[in-house]
């Protein structure tokens, strides 16, 4: 009787066991298949991007399969990299996203320190004011903003609008609290003995904050940096309003506002105008990825 | 290296008193352990003194000097924290000379002094690794280096082995006695093991609710509690506490545990509470290691009882066996070839010249 029981129990227990690898194996079968339909979708459009890139404007506008290059050739590159107009939109976007990167860095740090650690007062409101600032709309902000612009321009004689510097001013308003925000949760991570350990070694708070902190928060230190740039590159409607000389606009702006002749779209330019704008960001991704996702902390405690 | 004191040390916190006024000398060279419950306001007292947590009321002196608002960096002071609090990116070599290399030590002298610590330590072959290439135990050592190389007036340790395993602890808790034992620095070390406390203390201050219960050498703290706290805190597995009464019998004074149970106290323990009022509730305290199986010659003070074990633990060179006396449970420590078995018979012995006598109500030994 007793073995009849046992009997039973194995074969039981052993399609317990087959179910439970079953299920992952279909939890694994569903996830690439939703990943294969999730990279499909967003490579669709860069992928269309290169195939018109690498047309002639003929063939583009001739009534031919849309997703085949027949004649390609390298043409628009080369029109677009030996244009003053492209290459200055460029020198001004990556001027503007350098500096922008710099600025809330300088900012974003020293304000996500205090907030995280030097526990005053309001801290706490403070920390979740900076936040709510990044909620609102840029698209509320920018008409404020540039009667703001235009009021410090009547009263200083310092020419604001229509100049690229302006942004370097404004972009912060949409990196600063983003960043500082992303930075206070690095900086809360990492466990509070290490500043004491560090204020007992003698280090004063900067110390702390560029020995200590900044080294071992530099994954969060390089998200933020990725987010500041990617933001700033990418931002079209603050220099859409506050911009409007060709000589002042930025890559995104310029390629839609200069390839774009009245109903006129050369799109072949403007795929490989975009194609190459998304460069910098790309390569900067490639670069830090490692570093983003690394784990500095390990080792710092117990763990 | 300094003395360090304390006086009428309080911390608040809004409405909560942590440590509510404390006094404590602590001589030149000594080490001190801080012992107690979680809550009991060791490690905030320890933080005080470290400087990272201001105190709310009295002075705390290291060196004669009031440090009160002395901040950490300046009281000449090294921390050793539970969680290690190594700095990951840097190599033992980095995070050990981090504190010199602020103060601009001359390069030679920083090699010079880590060298002797790593050395001192066991660490020479690490000191090129990362923290989180270390072991538990090597992450400890380091942390102790960081402290050693700065050669501070007082060392300051917050639970150090808490996160090691019991193997480890037990080693790590050698090396920190041989490592005082060469540097001779007055050191402050807080935990709630008190076998940690026993081991390594010279003299052992135990806390509770704020409040500094008792202070003395372990063995002061083992044979002469002052209070039930201690009695009860010191000594695993912890001291018995019986409810019990004296009475005078024929001239003889006595001690009534049960109806059944009563001993005659031996003429030295007579003498000393002869003057108690008989109505006082009290508690009879006893070590487990005063309970132990009946021998056929028993010296005097030793009385006999019979009782039916409830649950009986073998450790190997000793057994415990837990039985009930009016249903205040009772632990005692037998010989493991003396028979005991789970719910057995058993005659125990109780050693009442080692006794202690309390007052139910104050906590107070009598």
């Amino acid at each position: 009787m007793s073995t009849l029981a046992i009997d039973k129990a194995g074969p039981s227990r052993k399609v317990k066991l087959g179910s439970m690898s079953r299920d992952r194996t279909w939890a694994l079968r569903w996830s690439y298949f939703f990943l294969v339909l999730f990279a499909i979708f967003f490579l669709t459009p860069p992928v269309y991007m290169l195939i018109t890139s690498l047309k002639s404007s003929a063939e583009i506008s001739a009534a031919t399969n849309p997703w085949w290059v027949f004649h390609p050739t390298l043409s628009n590159y080369a029109e677009l990299l030996t244009s003053n107009q492209f290459l200055r939109f460029f020198w001004n976007s990556a001027i503007i996203s350098i500096t922008v990167v710099i600025v809330t860095m300088l900012i974003s740090i020293p304000a996500a320190f205090a907030l995280a650690r030097m526990k005053f007062w309001g801290s706490a409101t403070l920390a979740t004011g900076v936040f709510l600032t990044y909620l609102i709309p840029d698209s509320l902000l920018f008409i404020p903003l540039f009667k703001m612009l235009a009021v410090v321009q009547e009263f200083t004689g310092i020419t604001l609008l229509n100049r690229w510097y302006v942004l370097v001013f404004i972009y912060p308003t949409l990196t600063v609290p983003f960043c500082t925000w992303i930075m206070i949760g690095y900086f809360a991570s990492i466990p509070k003995e290490l500043d004491e350990a560090a204020l007992i070694d003698g280090a004063s708070w900067l110390q702390t904050l560029t020995r200590i902190f900044i080294p071992v928060a530099l994954p969060g230190l390089i998200a933020a940096t990725i987010f500041a740039f990617t933001v700033s590159w990418a931002q079209f409607l603050y220099p859409l309003v506050f911009t409007t000389s060709v000589d002042q606009l930025v890559l995104p702006v310029g390629i839609t506002t200069t390839l774009i002749k009245g109903d006129v779209f050369n799109w072949g330019q403007i795929m490989t105008g975009a194609l190459l704008g998304a460069a910098p960001p790309l390569i900067i991704y490639a670069f830090l990825m490692d570093y983003y996702i690394a784990g500095l902390t390990a080792g710092a405690t117990k763990g | 290296m300094a003395d360090v004191a304390l006086r009428k040390v309080v911390k608040r916190y809004d409405d909560v008193e942590a440590v509510r006024g404390i006094d404590l000398d602590i001589a030149d060279h000594e080490f001190i352990v801080l012992v107690g419950p979680s809550g009991c306001g060791k490690s905030t007292t320890l933080r005080m003194i470290a400087g990272l947590e201001d105190i709310s009321d009295g002075d705390i002196m290291i060196g004669g000097d009031v440090v009160n608002d002395v901040p950490p960096k300046d009281r000449d002071i090294a921390m050793v924290f539970q969680n290690y609090a190594l700095y990951p990116h840097m190599t033992v070599a980095e995070n050990m000379s981090f504190g010199l290399r602020l103060k601009h030590y001359p390069k030679a002298e920083i090699k010079a002094r880590v060298t002797e610590a790593a050395r001192l330590l066991d660490i020479t072959d690490l000191i090129d690794r990362k923290p989180k290439q270390l072991s538990g135990g090597q992450r400890q050592r380091v942390a102790m280096g960081r402290a050693i190389v700065r050669n501070p007036k007082v060392f300051l340790f917050d639970e150090p082995l808490s996160n090691l395993d019991a193997k480890l602890r037990v080693q790590m808790r050698i090396e920190i006695k041989k490592v005082h034992q060469k540097v001779r620095t007055t050191t402050v070390y807080v935990t709630h093991d008190q076998v940690e406390a026993m081991t390594l203390a010279d003299r052992v201050v135990v806390m509770n609710k704020g409040r500094i219960e008792q202070i003395g050498t372990p063995n002061e703290l083992y044979h002469k509690p002052a209070t039930r706290f201690v009695a009860g805190f010191i000594g695993s597995p912890a001291m018995n506490f019986i409810p019990c009464r004296l009475e005078e019998v024929g001239g003889t004074l006595q001690i009534r545990l049960t109806d059944r149970i009563a001993f005659p106290l031996p003429p030295a323990r007579a003498a000393r509470y002869n003057g108690l009022p008989r109505t006082d509730r009290l508690l009879l305290g006893i070590r487990p290691e005063h309970l132990t199986e009946a021998h056929a010659h028993l010296a005097p003070g030793v009385e006999t009882f019979d009782t039916v074990l409830d649950v009986t633990e073998p450790m190997g060179m000793e057994t415990l066996v837990y039985f009930g006396l009016d249903g205040t449970p009772v632990c005692g420590r037998v010989d493991p070839n003396a028979g005991a078995a789970d719910g057995a018979p058993m005659r125990l012995a109780m050693d009442l010249n080692n006794m202690h006598l309390l007052n139910e109500e104050t906590g107070v030994v009598l």
